[in-house]
This record gives C-alpha cells, sequence and structure tokens, in this order.
C-alpha cells in the first residue's frame, strides 16, 4: 500500500531523513517511533505531499506522491502533529467544508459529518467554536477531519500527544477500531503506545530507520542473556553475593537496593535457558535465607529504544 | 469548481466571523461618505455663487457636475482602497502559514489554482460589498443634478478591475511571507510605488513615459473616471491580475520545492 524508496530531504545543508526504505501493507498499522527531531515528521509530510523529497520515492496505492499527488491525496487522511484547525468555525461547519474539499458527494456530506462526529465523540461541543475547545476535543475534530472521506491510508502524527489518560485510551481505542480497514502510519514518541496499537515498529533515529520488526520480535532480538531480579532476606549483601557467585551461573551480579538483611540484586545469566527457577529456591532453603522475590526481568520497549538509538551514536 | 467555491465561502465567513469585514467596510464607507459629502457640498456652494456671478458660469467645467463631484469622488475612492484592501488581503496566506492550517490545506485534494481563486474571489466578493454601499451617494447625485450615468457606470468598472488587481498582488505578497504585519507593509509599499511610477513620466524621456504610464495604475483609471473603455486599460489590469496569480501559483509550488 504503501512503499517508501531511499528517501532522504535536506532542509537547506541540515539532514532531515537519509535513505528511509519501508512499505507498509494493506489493514497494517505501522509505528513510527523516534525521539523528537529524529525525522518522523518529515517522512510524514513527505508522505501527504506536504512536500516533495530531495531524492527518492514514496509511492502509496500505486500513486507517486509528487507524480500524482492528487490521486494520492485523496486517498490519505492526515492528522498533523499540531493540529491545525480553523478556529473560527463550528465542528459541523468545518467537517461539512473539508468533506466537499475531499469530495464526498453533496448529498452525503451531512449524513458523513453526523457519523464522524459520532465515532470521534464530538456531539456534545457541536455548538462551540474550534478556537473554544480544549485540546483533547480539537485533537478529535483533527482526527474527524482525516476521517471524513474514509481514506485507505491513515498518516497520523503523535494522535495522543497533550491528552489527559482517559483521553489518551478513548484515541487508541478508537484506532485499534480502525485496524483491519485501513492502512495507518501512527508516529509517537511515547512507547506503550506502540506495544498496544501496533503490529510492526519502525525506529528512526537521527533521519535513519534503525530498526524494524514486531515489537515483541525486537524485545526477543535485543535481550540477549537472560537477567533476573532477586530479593533475599536473612542475609548481608556480602554474604549473598559471595553465595551466588559461588553458583558459579551468573555475571554481573548488582546490588540494587536495600540494607542489613533485606537486598535486592539484579544478576545475568552466563548461560541461556538454565532453569534457574528451580535450582535458585533449592539453593536458598539450604542456605536459610528467604527468597522474596525472583522475577525475570525484561526488556521493555524503552530499553530497547534507548539501547538502539545510544548503539547509533 | 466545488473546491473553488467551498474556499470562496469559508474566505467570506472568516471575513465576517471576525471583526475584519465590519472594520474595514465601515471604515472604507466613512471616509468615502466623507469625502464626498465635501465634494458635493462644496459644488453646490458653487453653483449657488454662480447664480449671480455670470464670471462664473463661463469658466468652463466648474459646473459641470460628473468633472466637479464624480471624476474626483472615482480618484479618492482609489486612493482609500489603496489603504483598505492590504487590510483585507494581508491574511490570507499569511495566518494560514502561521497557524499551520496550510499544511492541512494543502494535502486535501484540491489544486494551488481552486485555493488561490477561492481566495481571490472571496476578497474580491468582501471589496464588492463594500464598493457597491458607496451607490447611495451617487443617489444623491442624480437626484439634485443631471451627471452623466455612463460615466458613472463606467467609473465603477474602472474601481472594480483596479480594486481586482490590488488584491491579486495584496494576496501575492501574504503568500510569500507568514508575518502578517509584513505582508501588509509590502501590500501598502508596493500599490503606492505602483500608484507613484506615473510622477516620475513627467521628468522622463518620451519613449521611458509612455512605459511609465503604462504601468502605474492611476492613469488607466483615468481614462475610466472620464467615461472611456479603453482594451488597453482593460488588458492592463486584467493582465496584472494574472501575472500575480500566476506568481501566487508559483510561490505555493515553491514552498513544496524548498519545504
Amino acid at each position: 500500500m504503501i512503499e517508501v524508496r531511499n528517501l532522504t530531504k535536506h532542509y537547506g545543508s541540515q539532514r532531515g531523513i537519509k535513505d528511509v526504505s519501508f512499505t507498509v501493507e494493506k489493514g497494517e498499522i505501522l509505528g513510527f517511533l523516534g525521539p523528537n527531531g529524529a525525522g518522523k515528521t518529515t517522512t510524514m509530510r513527505i508522505l501527504t505531499c506536504f512536500m516533495p523529497a530531495t531524492s527518492g520515492t514514496a509511492k502509496v496505492a500505486g500513486f507517486d506522491v509528487f507524480e500524482d499527488s492528487l490521486q494520492v491525496r485523496r486517498r490519505i487522511g492526515y492528522l498533523p502533529e499540531t493540529v491545525p484547525l480553523y478556529t473560527d468555525m463550528k465542528p459541523p461547519v468545518y467537517l461539512a467544508f473539508v468533506a466537499g474539499l475531499k469530495g464526498v458527494p453533496y448529498r452525503d456530506v451531512k449524513k458523513k459529518v453526523a457519523e464522524v462526529m459520532d465515532d470521534v465523540g464530538l456531539n456534545e461541543v457541536a455548538h462551540k467554536y474550534v478556537g473554544e475547545l480544549s485540546k483533547g476535543y480539537r485533537q478529535r475534530v483533527g482526527l474527524a477531519q482525516a476521517l471524513l472521506h474514509d481514506p485507505e491510508v491513515l498518516i497520523l502524527d503523535e494522535p495522543t500527544i497533550g491528552l489527559d489518560p482517559r483521553q489518551i485510551k478513548d484515541i487508541r481505542n478508537l484506532i485499534k477500531g480502525l485496524a483491519g480497514k485501513r492502512t495507518l502510519i501512527l508516529s509517537t514518541h511515547i512507547l506503550p503506545e506502540v506495544t498496544m496499537t501496533c503490529k510492526r515498529v519502525l525506529i528512526i533515529n537521527e533521519g535513519k530507520i534503525i530498526a524494524e520488526d514486531t515489537p515483541d520480535n525486537l524485545t526477543q532480538r535485543l535481550q540477549g542473556s537472560m537477567k533476573f531480579e532477586i530479593r533475599v532476606l536473612g542475609a548481608d549483601k556480602e554474604e549473598v553475593r559471595e553465595g551466588l557467585k559461588g553458583l558459579n551461573k551468573f555475571k554481573n551480579i548488582n546490588h540494587l537496593t536495600g540494607e542489613g538483611k533485606d537486598n535486592s540484586f539484579r544478576v545475568e545469566m552466563k548461560e541461556q535457558r538454565d532453569d534457574i527457577f528451580k535450582e535458585l529456591p533449592v539453593f536458598f532453603a539450604q542456605k536459610k535465607w528467604g527468597l522474596r522475590e525472583l522475577k525475570q526481568a525484561g526488556l521493555s520497549l524503552e530499553d530497547i529504544f534507548i539501547q538502539l538509538v545510544t548503539e547509533e551514536n | 469548481m466545488r473546491n473553488f467555491l467551498l474556499i470562496f465561502q469559508k474566505e467570506i465567513r472568516s471575513y465576517f466571523n471576525s471583526p475584519i469585514a465590519y472594520v474595514v467596510i465601515t471604515m472604507f464607507l466613512v471616509l468615502s461618505g466623507y469625502y464626498f459629502y465635501n465634494v458635493f457640498a462644496s459644488f453646490s456652494t458653487v453653483s449657488f455663487q454662480a447664480l449671480s456671478d455670470p464670471m462664473l458660469q463661463r469658466q468652463s467645467g466648474l459646473l459641470n457636475i460628473t468633472e466637479r463631484v464624480v471624476r474626483p469622488f472615482f480618484g479618492n475612492l482609489s486612493t482609500f482602497l489603496l489603504i483598505m484592501l492590504p487590510m483585507l488581503t494581508m491574511r490570507s496566506f499569511s495566518e494560514e502559514k502561521k497557524s499551520g492550517t496550510i499544511e492541512l490545506l494543502l494535502t486535501y485534494p484540491i489544486t494551488d489554482a481552486q485555493v488561490i481563486m477561492g481566495k481571490f474571489a472571496g476578497c474580491f466578493g468582501i471589496f464588492s460589498i463594500m464598493l457597491l454601499l458607496t451607490i447611495p451617494c451617487f443617489g444623491f447625485v442624480v437626484a439634485w443634478g443631471q451627471p452623466e450615468i455612463g460615466v458613472i457606470v463606467c467609473g465603477y468598472i474602472g474601481v472594480f478591475l483596479m480594486g481586482g488587481a490590488f488584491i491579486s498582488l495584496g494576496i501575492l505578497i501574504s503568500s510569500l511571507t507568514e508575518n502578517q504585519i509584513v505582508a501588509a507593509v509590502l501590500s501598502f509599499g508596493s500599490l503606492i510605488l505602483f500608484f507613484m511610477l506615473g510622477f516620475a513620466a513627467t521628468k522622463a524621456g518620451p519613449g521611458m513615459r509612455d512605459l511609465l504610464n503604462y504601468i502605474s495604475f492611476i492613469p488607466h483609471l483615468y481614462s475610466f473616471a472620464k467615461g472611456v473603455i479603453n482594451t488597453a486599460d482593460i488588458v492592463y489590469y486584467l493582465l496584472f491580475i494574472f501575472v500575480c496569480v500566476f506568481l501566487n501559483m508559483r510561490a505555493l509550488e515553491s514552498k513544496r520545492w524548498r519545504g
């Protein structure tokens, strides 16, 4: 559905993005992840035909964004990061205006606007001017205008930024509801959002793509050796450290917190797949120590992200 | 066509949703009404004096209402428009750029030409309203004098064309900057420059004089105000509008190029 090849964009002498390539299948939700200023918005602006790339090609539904810009724009619903709206209109009037520009047939405009306002939950503010709306409602108006003409492709630039937790949940549910029917690109720098909504993640940093996979695969790939957190009662930290060392299964035994006879450690396995959950309690029982906590420390998407971004540097 | 009408409608609505349209139209009518009162009152004073003074009656043109009231009135309308129209045009693209709405507008499936023509037509609509509201002035002239109706109609055609030229230039300039003040100052400046080009004509050589006179706004309006419909004048204004709209399209396109 979306095909991006070697996309590069320069702003004067500054580099926006460099050699970005990826494809998105029909019905897929792609998460676009990166720190601020990484090039997410630039890529999206090129895809929505707002500005052209310095080099490289991008195709949406088989149409080139530069050659067949009008065809591409007909198929795209776009929510820019800043949600720029005309503040002197009321939502229904604004949406009717946009519906017209997007080619919704005359007689369907009213019905379509009512439908979309229902979907995003705008009915309670229909009588207010857009300029008077709170950030959350403006975001909904922005989302509504993107959805108006049932576009095949939706491009949402940080759709949940600046919303309160309840609103974030609403918007995420809405986005999830769109999955399958439409192809979706979603940019964000809030990581849990990606795990919750996206099937595939693309991590971009300083204008370059540094990873592309499913959230699960990314976690696995970068996990490396297994890590555990252990909380031990009934022994000093040096005593426990020596004991754990004596088992000869761990490397990097780090004391995390605690004092006296209650300490937490983070340990890393020397070899993968050792059955530690069986052996460790037995060992502790022999020593007459209390095992308060034993858990695997999984890598969160945050860890992966930071790892990737710092590796690059 | 539908897109053009939608943009047109949106422009008109936003002029009336903000105080801009009311303020500009009111101010323009106050200025032109006051000027009309003065020029009409002094004409009637002169007419009264002429009743008892045969010397005055013999001065040519002094008692010609077309020459003494209608023509100066059109001349001054153009000056007021020079001040008022940049106030209307300065926001047209600058505001959209500043607030970022241009990003959405340009990613909708509409052409640049539709956007520009819609905005031009919206502004021209407001301008038409304020110009048509000056017609009552001529009601007085017709009720208490015998002006040449042809000249009045002709003058309006001229002012409409000139206003169109002002607007096209103002919108072009507003598409070049996101600062409304800059847009307004540049529009004032260049409009006044087009007005004053004629001043240099008196001192220039023969070839240059014709050129300067042709480029300047004033001579073209004066022939309309005299009741002459000259194809050259119509072509001048239409060409001016066309060039501005064309450059405006290039300007929007270049924004896409430069990012």
